[in-house]
């Protein structure tokens, strides 16, 4: 029972680590557009095609003499520096190409834009990739990542989650540095509060968005890496139902605000993990067989429903401030 | 001359008559089609993609009859020619157009429904293809041997304990008195359960009861009629035996009337919980919504088969079609197109008929005034709910219909085809053709149809016979590019559609005045691009339009009252 407990425990707080770092980019560009991002989802599959492409390349083959080869910590930064920089350029040019023109238009116009651009990037994904034959991108991981380094009651850790964990502590740390304790964070936070305001205050908001778009780009390709490494069969479709996940952690958080986002995210997480394994209670409770109905599967839908519910009684999220709409 | 005439719009009451342009249009493309298809010299004939822009081109013929001023008679006459004549004729030499005809009414049908949701109401949803699913499993399961398996897994029946009817009862009950409660403290402290309110305890309270409540009668009614089916086919070994292909399937009729009522409740129990929420909230939620429907789909494998699918789907026999297409030399495969594709074509002029009158009623200008503004919706005294359910369950009934028809004409459904990217379709067809009029959201399902089924398939079939063509790169792999780059495209360009209402098209560039950079980029609409006419600047002619949403829509040729809706 508490192998079972710890089990859902640590393998929720890794996924939510993740979807707390993907979550991040899409409540950082609602915080200043008010916009939902739906590109961010592949955005940050960018990232995992590039780790694809960086394992593909630098990585031994599965089958090469141990000791071949980069060093796969060495191979893992070269990929979480390219990701940064394509993704976060990758979002910059969105932002420029997609949102700018639209941001006088009604609400509904530039989210259509966003799902276009968004599908858009997914069948772009699929034509670099399918133009040499590969639909199907698995990711050669190095051993070094999947060697479990300890245990905790029955749980595998391995080495991908706790440089997980060490890389998200990371930019977490250097993302509040940067929000809460620096000039251009201020400025960020100032076009966040009120876009005609901070421009009469000397702020370029042009800028500042471009720089959140750079920001949430980078967090989505760290992301993307991290999630190619954790889950790494991937298609050019596959970045949609974790980027939908994510933004209901944004929102379960409290759209907007950063500690939301990671709470949200981590939540999430942990509710997803329960709702996976409550099927296996039949092996803990044998009397109670309807449980067996509840599938691994219906934890998307747990997700949703959650997400549902949080906004239903709070729709300002966990963490997020209550905004009264005047008129 | 030719540029002005190549450039459809609807006409005023000066523009000129063109009967003779649009009957020598519908002759001319007709000619072209027939010789095309090798019906007048069988030694000609077009490659598949000329004959997929042949066959646009001769649809054309309908848009133009509705875009110019022409003899009324002759308007009707090009309808007739067109759909009853033409079409199926070029379907009994190739049946791909028959099966193209009926795909572009489907979708038709669909992005009218959400028409409805997104376009008058203003709420956009992105999980819409949930209550086409709703449709097609509902008689998906019944009129296939699915519902043979469900109840013999049920079988031999077992009597209905005290507990199975007691607690969902019980539970029932606990909602009742959840809502009477409610009503009371309601009564005792007016707007004491407002959320904001004091009573914040109680009114979760009572929102829970109400909820075990509707949980109760949905199991209590679910035992009921399990219990009803089992104990009738128990001991019946003959009549379960006749389940092997589906319920009788005269059936068919029965379930078309089904699926608007199930599709429409379905429309209500999700629209209840998420309606509240703010645009692109709502957007988020609907689109959970509609994986959550996908992911039961594939996983509740003694009802759907889960990603297998259900095949062998049946259809209603009509014998006097039958008949009737018998007699015009249709093969006998063709027979249920031909039946299928009459019927698509009446549940289609129902669907618009219905459409028109609703957005001329007081329900469709409460729709558009909340999707204007909600807050001074609200204090012009329209009830916000009561409205955006209206919306959704008609919006959610049309899709119900068709996903009937849908399950009909392809005998196979699977959760496949109920992805989002399905929902994402829809709402280009709406996008692309003009939010919110009807007119233009046909044209967007009919261009966006036959962009994915025809043109698309027919130009990979012709790059293929390149030789050296690398398969990887096949455009019909890629029609996500192609439907991302219209939505882009067309917010950037032309927010408000191919055919916009009037209203839409000021509302898109209201403040274009006040951004030259937006301008520069939109001026296209303004300046009398393509489709825009008479309604750009302050001119006159505009304006009636938008006060008065009820023209904006008017279709030729239908005597309707102008006042929008007396009742």
């Amino acid at each position: 029972m508490e192998n079972f407990v710890t089990g859902i425990l640590i393998n929720g707080l890794l996924i939510g680590t993740l979807y707390a770092i993907i979550a991040l980019g899409y409540t950082m560009v609602y915080g200043v557009l008010q916009l939902i991002n739906f590109a961010h989802s592949e955005v940050f599959l960018t990232g995992g095609v590039v780790a694809f492409e960086i394992f593909r390349v630098l990585s031994p083959a599965p089958g090469a003499a141990p000791g071949s080869g980069m060093n796969p910590y060495l191979v893992f930064a070269v990929a979480l520096v390219t990701a940064i920089v394509v993704c976060g350029a990758l979002n910059i040019l969105i932002e420029r190409l997609a949102y700018r023109p639209l941001r006088n238009a009604p609400k509904l116009v530039p989210l259509i834009s966003a799902i276009g651009v968004s599908l858009i990037l997914q069948d772009v994904i699929k034509l670099l990739e399918g133009f040499q034959g590969r639909f199907q991108l698995a990711v050669n991981v190095p051993e070094a990542f999947t060697r479990t380094v300890f245990k905790v009651a029955d749980t595998n850790v391995k080495g991908i989650d706790l440089t997980l964990l060490i890389v998200a502590a990371v930019m977490l740390f250097g993302l509040n540095r940067l929000v809460n304790h620096s000039r251009v964070g201020r400025a960020i936070r100032a076009v966040a509060q009120d876009r005609v305001t901070a421009g009469l205050m000397g702020i370029d908001s042009n800028r500042m968005i471009s720089l959140t778009f750079l920001i949430g780009g980078a967090l989505g390709g760290v992301g993307g890496v991290l999630f190619a490494l954790k889950f790494p069969n991937l298609d050019p479709y596959s970045g949609t139902i974790p980027g939908i996940k994510a933004f209901s952690a944004a929102v379960l958080g409290g759209i907007g605000s950063i500690p939301g986002a990671v709470l949200g995210g981590l939540v999430l997480g942990l509710i997803e993990n329960f709702l996976g394994a409550v099927s296996g209670l039949v092996f803990i409770f044998p009397k109670l067989t309807f449980l067996e109905a509840i599938k691994a599967e219906y934890k998307d839908v747990g997700a949703f429903i959650a997400l549902i519910v949080i906004l239903i009684f709070k729709p300002s999220g966990l963490l997020g401030r209550n905004a009264t709409e005047k008129v | 001359m030719t540029a002005s005439l190549l450039r459809p719009k609807k006409a005023g009451p000066d523009a000129p008559d063109r009967t003779l342009w649009l009957v020598a249009y519908t002759v001319l493309t007709g000619l072209l089609l027939f010789l095309g298809t090798g019906r007048l010299t069988p030694s000609v004939q077009f490659s598949s993609i000329v004959l997929s822009f042949v066959f646009a081109a001769f649809l054309g013929s309908l848009l133009l009859a509705y875009q110019w001023r022409a003899n009324g008679v002759v308007k009707v006459l090009v309808g007739v020619f067109v759909l009853i004549l033409v079409v199926p004729d070029i379907g009994r030499g190739n049946g791909s157009f028959f099966d193209l005809a009926i795909q572009m009414c489907i979708f038709a049908a669909l992005a009218l429904g959400l028409n409805i949701v997104v376009g008058q109401a203003g709420l956009l949803d992105l999980g819409y293809v949930a209550f086409f699913a709703v449709g097609a499993y509902l008689w998906g399961i019944f009129g296939s041997g699915q519902f043979q398996g469900i109840v013999k897994s049920e079988l031999p029946f077992v009597p209905l304990g005290v507990i199975d009817w007691l607690i969902p009862l019980l539970l029932t009950l606990a909602g009742v008195a959840g809502y009477l409660w409610m009503k009371a403290i309601d009564r005792a402290h007016p707007g004491s359960l407002k959320p904001k309110g004091g009573q914040r305890a109680a009114r979760a309270f009572t929102v829970l009861l109400i909820v075990i409540g509707v949980v109760g009668v949905l199991v209590l009614v679910a035992t009921l009629i399990n219990a009803a089916i089992t104990s009738y086919y128990n001991g019946q070994p003959a009549a379960l035996s006749a389940l092997a292909t589906g319920i009788n399937p005269n059936f068919f009729w029965l379930f078309i009337i089904l699926a608007v009522a199930v599709a429409a409740i379905a429309g209500v129990l999700i629209g209840l919980p998420v309606l509240k929420l703010k645009g692109d909230y709502l957007a988020i939620v609907t689109l959970g919504l509609g994986e959550v429907i996908r992911v039961f789909a594939n996983n509740l494998t003694k009802y759907t088969s889960g990603p297998q699918g259900i095949s062998g789907v049946t259809t209603a026999p009509v014998s006097v079609l039958d008949r009737l297409a018998g007699a015009l030399s249709f093969p006998p495969e063709q027979f249920k197109l031909f039946f299928l594709y009459f019927l698509v074509l009446l549940v289609i002029g129902v669907v618009i008929t219905v459409n028109v009158r609703l957005s001329r009623s007081n329900i469709g200008r409460a729709w558009v005034a909340i999707r204007e503004d909600e807050i001074a919706a609200q204090a012009m005294g329209v009830p916000l709910v009561r409205t955006k359910i209206m919306a959704f369950a008609t919006g959610a009934s049309f899709a119900g219909v068709m996903g009937v028809i849908f399950a009909a004409k392809q005998q196979f459904i699977s959760p496949e085809s109920f992805t989002f990217f399905q929902s994402i379709s829809v709402l280009t067809m709406v996008i692309l053709g003009g939010m919110g009029n009807i007119a233009g959201v046909i044209l967007g399902a009919a261009v966006v149809t036959l962009l994915n089924l025809s043109i698309l398939t027919a130009l990979s079939e012709t790059l293929q016979a390149v030789p050296n063509f690398n398969s990887n790169l096949d455009p019909a792999k890629y029609n996500r590019l192609i439907f991302g780059a219209i939505l882009v495209l067309m917010m950037l360009f032309r927010p408000e559609g191919l055919l916009p209402s009037a209203r839409q098209k000021i509302m898109m560039h209201e403040n274009d005045e006040t951004d030259p950079a937006l301008d520069s980029l939109n001026d296209d609409g303004a300046t009398g691009g393509a489709l825009g006419a008479g309604l750009s600047g302050t001119g006159a002619p505009g304006m009636p339009d938008v006060t008065s949403p009820g023209q904006a829509t008017r279709a030729e040729n239908t005597p309707m009252d102008r006042t929008g809706g007396k009742q």
